[in-house]
């Protein structure tokens, strides 16, 4: 019997498995993921498609790191179904591996929203290593020249990218009237538009894809899309990058409680006793709304999987939350966004920006009651994680409100009793 | 206990001298004009002068306890080292994302922009003090074991 086992072997399965090990030296773990290569980085997949990054360097941990953790790993193995009376998963050959705490760490899969022509050959999702190998592959196979990317988020930006480094002519068509909408307001948007337009990428918003073609003289093969408005858009390949829901079929019909995703408290525990749930499968406390949603983001996953692992191994942890945290390297302009992008209305809040057009620079930091709860810079991000650090502790920012958005701004600003606490000075 | 350079900022007359020892030391040549004028990529400091008139002092990584850096870092390349207690940096695993720029508290992460990676405080591995520490003309830093 494993003491501990965890299903998915990405980041929060990652984080899990190290967290166990630091206060667990010994007991068992089983770790068991359908796919075939574990332990490498799902933000890295438009890496290995453009070719800047092999299958070695998307590798995000040690090479032996199932041996050195002393993991008995299964990979390429599914599980199939959770059994909470035995305390059991069932493998899909039947095996069945007991347990004494389980996390369910399976992560998200691909929203795919209906379309005609969304079965035939050339259209992908992208998430996993496997979908950037069978992207990669097909590339090469068929000698693409287009692309049609749907969504512009920050996977649909990261794999229009790729696509474009591998000589492909890209368009991107996206449902909002802005690109990147859940990270960055419309002037941010539009600057880092503009640089993507310059880059050679077409982008189509306000729009989506209703169907999909053929291509003439092979109706299984992409040949091209149909947009809501009744423009068309040739293309061999087609990558679905709208967003990730939670992969939770698997508590489906037991007493694991889910919403989106499945429900935890602050130690990521679900419902059920000695059942945890941490990365994108779960919905983990934002601290910013108040209240537990799906974030599905790499370091709030292997961060929720770290505490789910202390808390299994006996070491009592509270999550203590997230927020939307986005960076981005795409076409080289660096993007963060942290927190709230675009608020309702509400006259309470307050906004500073700092905008020079001439440098694509856009800085805004929105306020309320003299606490960061939203923050975008664009081309200017150095100062991105002190910003983060007095949103996360909710630091009263009003003596220094004015030199927030200065580019020096710095722990120089902040009160001497803060910086010896934090030993950045005597 | 790490040790870990830690500032006084009442004798830190904000003379930047940390930031050219600090270029010189991380710079291929360990030449100062080469590495100012010549070399390619430009080495950069991984400490930075922080100030708020009259107040200034230097900063780099912490090595922190728990390292948000570490944590959030996509690829693999920061990671800590549990014997020595350092946050370490492997340039040629990092992508350039910029996570850990976005979580850490103290700004200490450097943009390598020409190399499109990140460079931080490595503690001056292999010598007796960091370059930073040596050199300070004021004696404003210091290297000793401080709770993290």
């Amino acid at each position: 019997m494993a003491k501990y086992v965890i299903v998915g072997a990405s980041a929060a399965g990652l984080g899990a498995v190290e967290a166990i090990r630091d206060v667990d030296p010994l007991g068992t773990i089983t770790v068991i993921t359908d796919e075939t290569c574990s332990h490498y980085s799902r933000p890295m997949i438009s890496e290995f498609v453009s070719g800047q990054a092999d299958l070695k360097k998307v590798d995000c941990r040690t090479e032996d790191f199932w041996k050195e953790n002393n993991v008995d790993a299964l990979i390429g193995r599914k599980v199939t179904a959770l059994n909470l009376d035995e305390k059991a998963v069932q493998l899909e050959n039947g095996e069945k591996i007991p347990f004494e705490k389980l996390l369910i760490a399976t992560g998200g899969k691909p929203f795919v929203p209906k379309m005609d022509g969304s079965d035939k050959d050339g259209v992908f999702t992208f998430t996993t290593l496997k979908d950037a190998q069978l992207l990669a592959a097909k590339i090469d196979c068929i000698n693409a020249k287009s692309a049609v990317v749907i969504g512009a988020g920050l996977i649909g930006v990261s794999v229009a990218e790729a696509l474009l480094k591998r000589g492909l002519k890209v368009t991107m068509v996206e449902l909002q009237d802005k690109i990147l909408s859940l990270l960055l307001d419309p002037k941010g948007s539009d600057i880092v538009e503009a640089i993507i337009r310059k880059a050679g990428v077409n982008i189509i918003t306000g729009q989506s894809v209703q169907k999909i073609i053929g291509k003439p003289g092979d109706e299984g093969a992409v040949g091209g899309v149909i947009l809501t408005k009744g423009d068309q858009v040739p293309c061999d390949l087609v990558v679905v990058a709208i967003g990730v829901v939670p992969r939770s079929e698997l508590v489906a019909g037991t007493s694991v409680k889910t919403n989106r995703g499945i429900i935890v408290d602050n130690m990521m525990q679900t419902s059920v006793p000695d059942v945890y749930a941490s990365g994108d499968v779960a919905e983990a406390y934002d601290f910013l709304l108040n209240q537990n949603r799906p974030l599905p983001l790499w370091p709030l996953a292997v961060l929720e999987g770290q505490v789910a692992g202390c808390n299994m191994a006996g070491k009592k942890t509270t999550y203590s939350g997230g927020t939307n945290m986005s960076s981005l390297k795409y076409f080289g302009i660096p993007v963060v966004s942290l927190g709230i992008a675009n608020p309702k209305e509400d006259s309470t809040l307050e906004v500073l920006v700092k905008f020079d057009p001439d440098h694509n620079l856009y800085k805004k930091l929105i306020l309320k009651n003299n606490i960061i709860v939203g923050l975008t810079l664009v081309n200017s991000i150095e100062r991105a994680g002190i910003l983060y650090y007095l949103m996360k502790n909710a630091i009263n920012v009003k003596k220094f409100k004015q030199q927030l958005l200065e580019d020096d701004f710095s722990w120089a600003a902040f009160p001497v009793s803060l910086q010896r606490k934090m030993s950045v000075v005597q | 206990m790490v040790k870990r350079i830690i500032a006084k900022q009442e004798v830190c007359m904000g003379c930047g001298l940390c930031e050219v020892y600090c270029t010189v030391q991380h710079s291929k040549s360990k030449d100062i004009v080469k590495a100012y004028n010549s070399e390619r990529p430009k080495p950069i400091s991984r400490v930075k002068v922080e100030r708020n008139k009259p107040v200034s002092f230097a900063i780099q990584c912490r090595h922190c306890e728990d390292a948000p850096c570490v944590t959030a870092c996509l690829s693999g390349a920061m990671q800590k080292d549990e014997k020595t207690g350092l946050v370490t940096h492997d340039a040629k695993k990092c992508i350039g994302c910029w996570t850990c720029i976005m979580v850490c508290p103290y700004g200490a992460i450097m943009m390598d922009k020409e190399d499109h990676v990140v460079a931080k405080c490595d503690l001056c591995q292999g010598f007796d003090e960091p370059a930073c520490v040596a050199n300070c003309p004021n004696e404003a830093l210091v290297f000793k074991e401080v709770k993290p």
